[in-house]
């Protein structure tokens, strides 16, 4: 509770030395661009210790995705791509843990797989984070009957174009070496008709919009994302041609999902930070065109170029 | 403070990386050295051994029984070594025909999914009716205005990217409107990406005060 209390004294006087820097620029003396970095990470780093909670909207694109896992009936085989390697984790690592939780308490049966090399482990950490939760173990999911690990393959959208004749063309073994029909879950499983619902995690190329135009449109999958907030515009479009049916967008997109099926993370503990770190953003920014107000009016007062804003 | 040396390891290179911020140095140099060569060797033996071992070898000679050999791989091989004749500059022109197959097999397939889903499917939603009713019969006005918005949107930007006409008049007008709907998309995108960075930022600081100095819970 104390680190609550001294991250909140440090933002109020952060806060107050924002006055300071808004004097400096209308004065039209630069700050230092280091200290533009030190604000930011003090907006990142102090809220980590708050014990405060960032207020949330609901929003369609989300809970679509929660309506259509929760009308499956149980035993409904859910697909999972983990298209994403660690340096996109602190995005989707939340929402991947919080959407398999989601799935098992669903008692779903969960097929994952990974179009990106590092994904399938990407897939085992969220695995592991699902069955340290209490709730989940009680279920005690068993792999290969509840869930498996069909690993990596190359070949980006030919995987899935594959996919759509036969699962086990592109998957002969699962990520133990287990061969495809000798896995309980995959019996009866041999393209997209044998699957419910189609979950992308997805951080660039090959990923959601791969799924979209290849297991959506061409094979008829039920599609829903979780990208990056890097592509998440770029699915929008598919989202309101109804091509994809749900989208978890970034950090936001984690919270609001976590929230919605009551299993608060990690997504939720950053939430705050980034809402702090924006605030940060859109005050410089501000700053920034005060300064370039001024200079431009100086200058024509004057004629001489002066400097102003952030050095 | 974490006893695990890969713990030490990744925070110290965070903030070797970091330390650019202040100003570049040897260590930031350091570090960015190593991150590019762990890169390149990680990435030779990930592509290597997927491709070259578990893809090509084991579907050729399968380990397990019960998995039938797939013979058809031995033709990809033998047009991924044709790509290497490059190196041997008499019969380097024999890489053109691994190459010509790529390029087809390519074409052929992105061509088709653009034009439906990115083509067809986009198309096909901006020509819906601009009055909207929501699923019991009653007008919906949010999504009204927004097949509103999306028509002009496209029609404007549509006009703004026609060059054979000069942008004057009514067609100027209409092109200036179309400018207003890229810069939002524009700003959209990026403030999407000042998100993203900010969580990767966030994924970090969260390892320094959790993993390593261990002040988080």
């Amino acid at each position: 509770m104390a680190g609550h209390w001294i991250a909140v004294a440090i933002n109020v006087v952060v806060g107050l030395t924002l006055v300071w820097v808004l004097v400096r620029t209308i004065q039209g003396r630069p700050i230092e661009r280091r200290i533009v970095f030190v604000y930011i990470a003090l907006a990142v780093a102090t809220p980590l210790f708050m014990k405060l909670e960032a207020p949330l909207a609901e929003t369609p694109e989300v809970q679509s995705i929660v309506t259509t896992i929760k009308e499956l009936p149980p035993g409904s085989r859910i697909l999972i791509s983990f298209d994403y390697d660690p340096q996109s984790a602190p995005e989707l690592q939340p929402m991947a843990e919080a959407f398999i939780k989601f799935a098992f308490k669903q008692r779903h049966k969960v097929i994952i797989m990974g179009l990106w090399p590092l994904g399938p482990d990407q897939a085992n950490q969220a695995i592991r984070a699902a069955l340290e939760d209490p709730s989940v173990a009680e279920l005690a999911p068993e792999y290969g009957v509840d869930y498996v690990n069909l690993g990596f393959q190359s070949g980006n959208e030919f995987v899935i174009q594959g996919m759509g004749s036969a699962f086990k063309n592109m998957f002969p073994q699962d990520e133990r070496g287990t061969i495809y029909d000798n896995i309980p879950i995959l019996r009866g499983v041999t393209n997209f008709s044998n699957v419910d619902y189609v979950q992308v995690f997805s951080s660039g190329k090959p990923g959601t919009r791969e799924w979209v135009q290849v297991a959506a449109d061409r094979f008829g999958a039920t599609v829903g994302g979780g990208t990056t907030a890097v592509q998440a515009p770029e699915m929008y479009p598919f989202l309101r041609s109804n091509q994809l049916i749900g989208l978890m967008g970034g950090m936001t997109g984690a919270a609001e999902f976590e929230k919605a099926v009551e299993e608060l993370g990690k997504a939720n503990t950053f939430l705050l930070s980034q809402m702090f770190a924006h605030a940060t953003v859109i005050v410089f920014v501000i700053f920034g065109n005060i300064a370039y107000f001024r200079s431009r009016r100086r200058d024509a007062s004057t004629d001489a170029p002066t400097p102003g804003g952030i050095s | 403070m974490s006893l695990d040396i890969g713990v030490w390891i990744g925070a110290l290179l965070t903030l070797g990386i970091f330390s650019f911020l202040y100003r570049d140095n040897p260590f930031y140099k350091l570090c960015e050295s190593i991150f590019v060569g762990v890169s390149a060797g990680y990435w030779f033996c990930v592509f290597f051994f997927d491709n070259m071992v578990r893809k090509f070898y084991f579907g050729v000679f399968p380990s397990e029984a019960g998995i039938e050999p797939k013979y058809f791989l031995i033709v990809g091989a033998v047009l991924g070594a044709l790509m290497l004749t490059r190196l041997i500059p008499s019969i380097g022109w024999i890489s053109r025909w691994p190459l010509s197959f790529i390029v087809g097999a390519t074409a052929g397939l992105y061509m088709m999914l653009f034009f439906v889903s990115n083509g067809l499917n986009q198309v096909a939603d901006t020509m819906l009716p601009l009055y909207r009713e929501t699923a019991g019969g009653d007008f919906d006005p949010a999504e009204t205005l927004g097949t509103i918005l999306v028509f002009i949107g496209t029609f404007t930007g549509l006009i703004y990217f026609f060059f054979s006409k000069e942008h004057k008049g009514l067609f100027g007008g209409a092109a200036r409107v179309g400018i207003f709907f890229l810069m939002v998309t524009f700003g959209a995108a990026f403030g999407y990406t000042v998100m993203s960075r900010m969580s990767l930022l966030i994924g970090r600081m969260d390892f320094l005060f959790r993993d390593w100095l261990g002040l988080l819970g």
